[in-house]
C-alpha cells in the first residue's frame, strides 16, 4: 500500500496496468481456467476423510437380514400399483400399521403453470404416506427422514420393498434415539415438495395440501432411495439439490465409508473412481466426473428427491440403485445393511451435521475440492472484470492529463443519462423475459399450431431475440452522446457483471464460474471500435442461451450419450422448459437470475458494441 | 341358590349403606377445604379430586361382580381416604404415619403395557411450628428438612424420559413432560420467595442428584392461573408459585437410586423390588415424580397431615410384528416376581385394567383373582382386578406372585382422545420461525375451555402482534390473556391464555418470533444440536366420556340414568405437548483462530492503507537541497539576502 501512497510509484503501476492490461486479462483468463483444470488433478486435492466425531470412531454392526422379503414387499407394492393405477395408500397405510408406525397421510394438488411434457402431467394430484417409528424414551424433537419415490410404471417398487422392510427391521430395534420417518412420496418432487412445506407449514410456491398431523420435530438428516431392480451392481450418489445448494460432505463421507466397508461399488455422478491419476485417462476421468458435478449443480435443479430438503437446512443426498452389465452384482440385503449403517451412525449424531464442508466438488468420490481451492478460480477471471473496470477509470479520468480528483462535473450530467436508459430498456427486456412466456401462452396457443409448452419455450426464445434488436436503437434520437459515453456505460456494466457473477458463484459456484467463462471475455473485450459483424457473431455466440446450448451438448457428451444437433435441439428446448418449471414449483432461482440479471447485463454489452 | 343369592343381597345391602356415609363425610371434608375456589380455582378442585381418583383407585372391594355396586362406586371415587381401613387407623391415635403402595397395570390400546407405581406416605405433623420436627419414621428426612427449612407449602417434581404418546396411549394417570419439571407454592410467609426458590431448586438438585441448579430467573415463570395448588391451603396468589421446566434433562439411574431411598422399604421390600433400572430403562416412556402437599386427616378437616406421594410410571413396548395373543408377566417386565408387601405398609395392592374386557374373552389373567374394583379414571369407568400383597393367600403355594396376562392386541388404528395437542416450529432459516401449538377437540357436541401456558425462552423473542388463534377457520378470541415479555438474559416470556375449543375441531395458536443471536459464551457446548424450548402445558376440565355415553351401551339401572351425572360430566386434564428444538444462528467455532487472523489482516492493512490515502492529501516533495547549498542559504539568510 505504500506503494498506492507514492504518487510516482503510483503512477508507474497505473501505467503499467493501463499498457499491459490486455496482456495481463489474456494470462489471468487463461489462469482461471487451467486452475480450474488443475482441481481434478488428484495431487491437488484432497482425501475426503471423515469430520464428524459421532460419526467416526463408533462403529456400528449391519445385521439386516431381510432383503428377499423387501423384495417380496416390493413386488406386493408393484400389484397394488397397478391396481390403484397410482398410489395404493390403504395398502400402505395398512403395511406401515402392521409394522408397527404411526401413519399418516398427506393429500396435495397442484396445477403447473404449463404442461410439463417430460413427465406429462399438468394438474397434479396425489397422496404422501408416511409412518413415524417413535424412538423409546425420545421426546420427539429429533428425526431422521428415509424416503422412496412411488414412482409411475414399474420403477422403484425395491426401493418401497426396501424401506418397508427397513421399517420392520428397525421397529424391533432397540438403539433408536431419534424419530425415524419413512416417506413414500407420490409424483416425485412434487409431492416431496409438499411434504416438506406441511412438514414446516411454509407455502412457498403456491402448492394445496392438507396439514399433517404427525410430525418428529427437527429434522437432521435425510436419503432418499432410487432402486428399480432385484440386484445391483453399483450404488450412485446424488448430491445436488436446488439452486445448487449441496449437503454436508460428512455424508458423503458417511456413504463412502460404508461401501467401503461392505463392498458395494459405489458412484458418484455415475462414474467410478479410477486409481491412475497419473495417466492421462485417469485424469481426463477425473475432469469429467468433476465437469459433471459442475453442469449439475450450476443447472440449479434438484437432481433427486433429496434436493429439496436443502432449503430447510437438512442435510440429504439420494441413492440411486444402478443396475448394469457388470459382474459383481449387490442384492437387496446388502443394500438395506448399509442404509442400516448409515441411520445407526445418524441417529448417533449429537449435533446437526456442521463440521465438513458444505461449498465442494468433487472430482472423485473419495476426493474432493473445497471452496478455499475453487475460489481463485473464479477469482482469475473476475480480476479480469476489475482490470478493465480501472483501465476504463483511468482513461475516463484523465483524457487531457494525469489529475487525481475525479470525475470532472462536466460529464456526468449527460453520462448518468446516457447509461441510465440503456440500463432501464435492458432490464425492462428481461423483465418481458422473465413473465411473457408464461402470461403469453393462451394466446400463442389460440394463434399458432402449438401446444402450451411449446408456447412458452418458443416465447421466451422470441423474447430474447426481440432482446438484441431493441437497446441498441433505442439511445438514438434522445440526445447527442457525449464523447466517450459508452465507455462509462461500459464502466457501469463491467462493475455490474463483476458484482453479479461474484455474488453467483458465492451462491452457486458451478453457475457463477460457466457464466464468467463466456461473459468474461465479452465483457473484457467489446467497444464499438471492432469489426461489427465478426464480433457480433461472437457475443452471440458467448450469450447465457448459447452457453447453455451448449452446455447441453457437454453435459450430453460427458454423460457418454453424445446427441445429433436436432435431438440436442429438442433437448434444448426441454431444458428450458423445465427451467421456467422449477422455478414455478420448487422456487429455484437460476431462470429468474438469468432473465432479470444475467440476460440484461449482457445486453448492455450488446448495447456498446453498436454505439453510435 | 335363590335363598343364597338373597342373604348375599342383604349383605351387599350394609356394605353399600356403610359405604355411602363415609364417602359422603370425606365429601364434606373435600369441601371445607376448597371452599374459597374461583373459577380457576374450581377447575383445580376437581384435578385434586380426580387424581386422587385416578392414583388410588378406591379400594373398595365386592366378592361378586361390579354390576351391582355401580351407583355407589359413582360417588365413592370422590376422596382417596374413602378405604375402610384408613378410617379405622384415623380413629386409633397410636400411629401418625401411614404408608400405602399400589402398582396399577393397564394393557394399552398399541399393545403396550403400561405400569404405575404409586407410593403415598402420609404424616400428621406441622412442620412450620416454630418446634423442630426431628424424629422422623416412614416419612423421608431429606424431604422434611426442606419442607421446613424453605417453608414450602406444596412441592411438585417430576423427571420423565421420554414422550406420552396420547395417540396410541390414551391418557396417562400423571401427566409430565419431557425433562425434569418443578412446581413449588411456597407459605406467604416467606419473603424472599426468588432467593428461597434457587436454594431450593440447589437442595433438590443434590437430592434427586439431578441439574435442577440449571433453574434459575431465565427458566422460572409464575402462572398466573394454570398451576394451583392440589392441597389444602386457601393462598392462590401466584407470587409465591414458582414453576420451572428443564426440557433436557436426561432421566437415568442416577435419579432413580436416591428416588428409592426415599421409600420406607427402599427397594428391599414390596413393590419396589421391581425397581430395577436395567428393566425400567429398557422401556418407550419413564417418568417418575414426588408430590408433596398437605390433605385433610380426617373428615372434618380439623388437622391437616403431610401427603408424600412418589409415583413412577413405565411403558413397555411389547412390539412382535406377529398378530396373536402378546404375553406379559411380572418376571418377564420386570425381571423380578413378588414375594411380599412392605411390611411398613398398611396397603400393598395390585391393580390390573380389565375394563377393554369384561367378559373374559381376550384377556388371560393368572393366578385368577376374584377381587374386582371399580373407579373412574379420567372420565371413564374402569374395571380392575386386584391384587392384594397384604394377604399370603395372594402369593400362593410357591410364595411368589408373578402374575402373567394374555391378550390380544388391536394394533394399528390410532386413539382419539378427546384433547390432546401438539406442537412444531415452521418456517425455514435462522432468522424468524413461528410457533404452532395445534389442540384437538374430539368431543362430537360439546366445547370446552383449556388453559394454555407457554413458557418460551428470552432467545426467541416473541411478536406478540402475531399471535393468532383460529379454529376451523375462524378467529377464537381468547377470554383471558396473561403474557409477560422477557428480558433478555433475565427472565422468559410467559403467555397463558384461556381458550374456548368448538367441539370436533383444531385449534391452531400461532406465533412468531426471531432468534436472538447470542453471545458467544452463551452457546452450550454444543450449539448446533439446537435450543430447547420446554413443553406448552394445556390443563383443562374435559367433558368425560362416561357422560358422552348417551346411548347407554352398558348395562345399568334406569333410575341412574336419565339425568347425566353432574360428577361424571367432565374431569380434569393436564396435556404437555412435545418441546420443541430450535437452531439459533451460530457462529463457527471450530474456526475463531482462522477469523482473528483474518479479520486483524484486512483491519491493519486494507484499512489502514485505504485510511491513509483517503484522508491524507499529497503533494510532490521538493527534492532536498544538497548540503553546500543549504550552507550557502544559511550565509545568505545571516546576510538578510533572500535564498538560492
Amino acid at each position: 500500500m505504500g506503494l498506492l501512497s507514492d504518487p510516482n510509484r503510483r503512477r508507474a503501476l497505473i501505467s503499467l496496468l493501463t499498457r499491459l492490461n490486455a496482456p495481463i486479462c489474456v494470462v489471468c483468463y487463461m489462469a482461471g481456467v487451467a486452475w480450474f483444470m488443475g482441481l481434478a488433478f488428484e495431487p491437488f486435492t484432497l482425501r475426503t476423510y471423515m469430520s464428524e466425531n459421532a460419526m467416526g470412531s463408533t462403529m456400528v454392526e449391519e445385521r439386516f437380514p431381510a432383503g428377499e422379503r423387501a423384495l417380496g414387499t416390493g413386488r406386493e407394492f408393484s400389484a397394488h400399483k397397478k391396481k390403484a393405477g397410482g398410489m395404493p395408500v390403504d395398502w400402505l397405510v395398512k403395511t406401515m400399521q402392521s409394522r408397527g408406525l404411526e401413519v399418516f397421510t398427506q393429500r396435495f394438488s397442484r396445477r403447473l403453470p404449463f404442461p410439463d411434457e417430460d413427465k406429462e402431467r399438468y394438474m397434479v394430484k396425489g397422496t404422501n404416506v408416511y409412518g413415524i417409528l417413535r424412538a423409546p424414551r425420545a421426546p420427539r424433537t429429533e428425526a431422521l427422514v428415509l424416503s422412496a419415490p412411488c414412482s409411475p410404471g414399474d420403477d422403484n417398487n425395491q426401493a418401497v420393498g426396501v424401506l418397508l422392510g427397513l421399517a420392520q427391521y428397525f421397529r424391533n430395534q432397540v438403539f433408536w434415539a431419534k424419530d425415524i420417518i419413512f416417506l413414500v412420496n407420490e409424483h416425485d418432487l412434487i409431492g416431496m415438495q409438499a411434504w416438506l412445506e406441511g412438514y414446516h407449514h411454509t407455502n412457498t410456491t403456491g402448492m394445496d395440501w392438507s396439514p399433517l398431523q404427525g410430525r418428529g420435530g427437527s429434522i437432521q438428516a435425510a436419503l432418499s432411495l432410487e432402486l428399480s431392480s432385484d440386484v445391483v451392481t453399483s450404488l450412485d450418489l446424488v448430491l445436488e439439490g436446488l439452486n445448487g445448494q449441496l449437503p454436508n460432505l460428512d455424508l458423503a463421507n458417511l456413504f463412502y465409508a460404508f461401501c467401503q466397508k461392505i463392498g458395494v461399488l459405489c458412484t458418484t455422478q455415475g462414474k467410478l473412481q479410477r486409481n491412475d491419476w497419473d495417466s492421462v485417462s485417469g485424469y481426463s476421468h477425473a475432469v469429467q466426473t468433476m465437469m459433471l458435478m459442475v453442469m449439475k449443480q450450476a443447472s440449479g435443479r434438484p437432481w433427486g428427491d433429496h434436493g429439496l430438503f436443502l432449503r430447510y437446512h437438512i442435510e440429504a443426498a439420494t441413492i440411486k440403485g444402478i443396475n448394469s452389465f457388470r459382474q459383481y452384482k449387490t442384492d437387496a440385503t446388502t443394500i438395506g445393511r448399509l442404509l442400516e449403517g448409515m441411520y445407526r451412525k445418524l441417529n448417533n449424531l449429537l449435533e446437526r451435521l456442521h463440521q465438513s464442508y458444505f461449498f465442494y466438488l468433487m472430482p472423485s468420490l473419495s476426493h474432493f475440492v473445497s471452496i478455499g481451492y475453487y475460489m481463485p478460480a473464479f477469482g482469475l477471471l473476475a480480476l479480469i472484470l476489475l482490470l478493465r473496470a480501472l483501465d476504463l477509470w483511468i482513461q475516463l479520468a484523465t483524457p487531457p492529463t494525469f489529475n487525481l480528483n475525479p470525475p470532472p462535473s462536466q460529464m456526468s450530467s449527460p453520462g448518468v443519462l446516457s447509461v441510465l436508459t440503456p440500463l432501464v430498456i435492458s432490464h425492462l427486456t428481461g423483465v418481458a423475459l422473465y413473465t411473457l412466456p408464461i402470461h403469453f401462452q393462451e394466446i400463442a396457443v389460440e394463434h399458432f399450431p402449438v401446444s402450451e409448452t411449446e408456447a412458452v419455450v418458443l416465447t421466451a426464445i422470441a423474447v430474447y431475440t426481440a432482446g438484441l434488436a431493441l437497446p441498441h436503437n433505442t439511445h438514438r434520437g434522445l440526445f447527442v452522446p457525449p464523447f466517450n459515453g459508452w465507455k462509462v456505460l461500459k464502466l457501469v456494466a463491467v462493475l455490474y457483471l463483476a458484482v453479479l457473477l461474484g455474488c453467483t458463484a458465492l451462491i452457486n459456484f458451478s453457475l457463477g464460474f460457466i457464466l464468467a467463462l463466456t461473459l468474461v471475455p465479452v465483457a473484457a473485450f467489446v467497444t464499438p471500435d471492432v469489426p461489427k459483424a465478426l464480433s457480433a457473431f461472437i457475443m452471440v455466440i458467448l450469450s447465457p442461451a448459447c452457453t447453455l446450448l451448449f452446455s447441453v451438448f457437454l453435459f450430453q457428451e460427458l454423460q457418454e450419450m453424445p446427441v445429433s444437433f436436432l435431438d440436442g435441439w429438442m433437448l434444448y428446448l426441454s431444458v428450458i422448459s423445465q427451467g421456467i418449471l422449477d422455478h414455478a414449483l420448487y422456487g429455484s432461482l437460476v431462470y429468474p437470475l438469468v432473465a432479470l440479471l444475467v440476460y440484461p447485463c449482457w445486453l448492455l454489452f450488446w448495447n456498446i458494441l453498436f454505439w453510435k | 341358590m335363590a335363598a343364597h343369592r338373597c342373604s348375599l343381597s342383604a349383605l351387599l345391602l350394609i356394605i353399600c349403606s356403610l359405604l355411602v356415609f363415609i364417602v359422603a363425610d370425606s365429601e364434606k371434608a373435600t369441601l371445607t377445604g376448597d371452599h374459597h375456589a374461583t373459577a380457576v380455582d374450581n377447575l383445580q378442585t376437581v384435578t385434586e379430586t380426580e387424581e386422587g381418583a385416578a392414583a388410588e383407585e378406591p379400594a373398595v372391594e365386592e366378592e361378586r361382580r361390579w354390576e351391582e355396586t355401580v351407583v355407589e362406586e359413582a360417588t365413592a371415587d370422590k376422596e382417596d381416604t374413602s378405604a375402610p381401613e384408613t378410617v379405622v387407623q384415623s380413629s386409633v391415635p397410636q400411629p401418625k404415619d401411614d404408608f400405602q403402595e399400589e402398582l396399577v397395570i393397564r394393557p394399552l390400546h398399541s399393545g403396550d403395557i403400561y405400569a404405575s407405581f404409586q407410593f403415598r406416605t402420609l404424616w400428621e405433623t406441622d412442620f412450620m411450628r416454630g418446634n423442630k420436627v426431628s424424629h422422623y419414621r416412614l416419612f423421608p428426612k431429606s424431604l422434611g428438612q426442606v419442607i421446613s427449612k424453605f417453608s414450602v407449602r406444596e412441592l411438585h417434581i417430576s423427571f420423565t424420559q421420554g414422550y406420552w404418546r396420547t395417540m396410541q396411549w390414551g391418557q396417562p394417570f400423571l401427566p409430565s413432560p419431557p425433562g425434569a419439571e418443578l412446581w413449588v407454592w411456597f407459605q406467604d410467609s416467606v419473603t424472599d420467595v426468588d432467593g428461597t426458590w434457587k436454594e431450593l431448586t440447589n437442595v433438590l438438585s443434590g437430592i434427586f442428584c439431578a441439574s435442577l441448579n440449571f433453574i434459575d430467573s431465565t427458566n422460572t415463570v409464575q402462572p398466573s392461573a394454570s398451576f394451583k395448588p392440589l392441597g389444602i391451603g386457601n393462598v392462590t396468589d401466584h407470587r409465591f408459585l414458582r414453576y420451572a421446566t428443564l426440557p433436557r434433562e436426561i432421566v437415568c439411574t442416577e435419579n432413580l437410586t436416591p428416588w428409592k431411598k426415599l421409600l420406607p422399604c427402599g427397594s428391599k421390600a414390596g413393590l419396589a423390588v421391581l425397581l430395577k433400572s436395567e428393566k425400567l430403562f429398557h422401556s418407550s416412556f419413564h417418568s417418575q415424580a414426588v408430590h408433596i402437599r398437605p390433605v385433610c386427616q380426617d373428615w372434618q378437616c380439623k388437622t391437616t397431615s403431610w401427603e408424600l406421594r412418589q409415583t413412577l410410571n413405565v411403558v413397555f413396548d411389547l412390539h412382535t410384528p406377529g398378530q396373536g395373543k402378546l404375553e406379559w408377566s411380572l418376571f418377564k417386565m420386570f425381571s423380578r416376581t413378588l414375594t411380599e408387601a412392605c411390611p411398613l405398609a398398611s396397603s400393598s395392592k395390585i391393580y390390573i385394567d380389565i375394563t377393554d374386557d369384561p367378559q373374559g374373552e381376550q384377556f388371560e389373567v393368572s393366578p385368577a383373582t376374584h377381587l374386582l374394583s371399580q373407579a373412574m379414571v379420567l372420565g371413564d369407568r374402569r374395571t380392575f382386578s386386584v391384587y392384594d400383597l397384604t394377604q399370603q393367600i395372594t402369593f400362593g403355594t410357591v410364595r411368589s406372585l408373578n402374575l402373567l396376562i394374555r391378550w390380544k392386541s388391536s394394533e394399528g388404528d390410532m386413539l382419539r382422545p378427546l384433547l390432546h395437542a401438539e406442537r412444531y416450529v415452521a418456517g425455514y432459516g435462522l432468522q424468524t420461525g413461528e410457533i404452532h401449538t395445534l389442540m384437538y377437540n374430539n368431543h362430537p357436541y360439546r366445547s370446552f375451555p383449556v388453559l394454555l401456558l407457554d413458557s418460551v425462552p428470552w432467545y426467541l423473542r416473541l411478536y406478540i402482534h402475531t399471535l393468532t388463534v383460529t379454529s376451523k377457520g375462524k378467529d377464537n378470541k381468547p377470554s383471558y390473556i396473561h403474557y409477560q415479555p422477557s428480558k433478555d438474559r433475565v427472565r422468559p416470556h410467559l403467555l397463558e391464555m384461556l381458550v374456548q375449543l368448538p367441539p370436533n375441531s383444531v385449534t391452531e395458536v400461532t406465533v412468531q418470533f426471531e432468534r436472538a443471536l447470542l453471545k458467544w459464551t452463551e452457546y452450550t457446548p454444543d450449539p448446533n444440536h439446537g435450543f430447547y424450548v420446554g413443553s406448552s402445558v394445556i390443563s383443562s376440565l374435559v367433558p368425560s366420556i362416561v357422560a358422552m355415553d348417551t346411548n347407554s351401551t352398558r348395562e345399568q339401572p334406569l333410575f341412574s340414568s336419565f339425568f347425566p351425572c353432574k360428577e361424571e360430566s367432565s374431569y380434569f386434564m393436564r396435556v404437555y405437548t412435545e418441546p420443541l428444538l430450535v437452531n439459533l444462528p451460530t457462529p463457527d467455532f471450530s474456526m475463531p483462530y482462522n477469523v482473528i487472523c483474518l479479520t486483524c489482516t484486512v483491519v491493519a492493512v486494507g484499512y489502514g492503507s485505504l485510511y491513509n490515502l483517503l484522508t491524507r492529501s499529497f503533494q510532490i516533495e521538493e527534492p532536498s537541497p544538497g548540503l553546500a547549498k543549504r550552507i550557502a542559504n544559511i550565509i545568505r539568510k545571516m546576510r538578510g539576502v533572500p535564498p538560492l
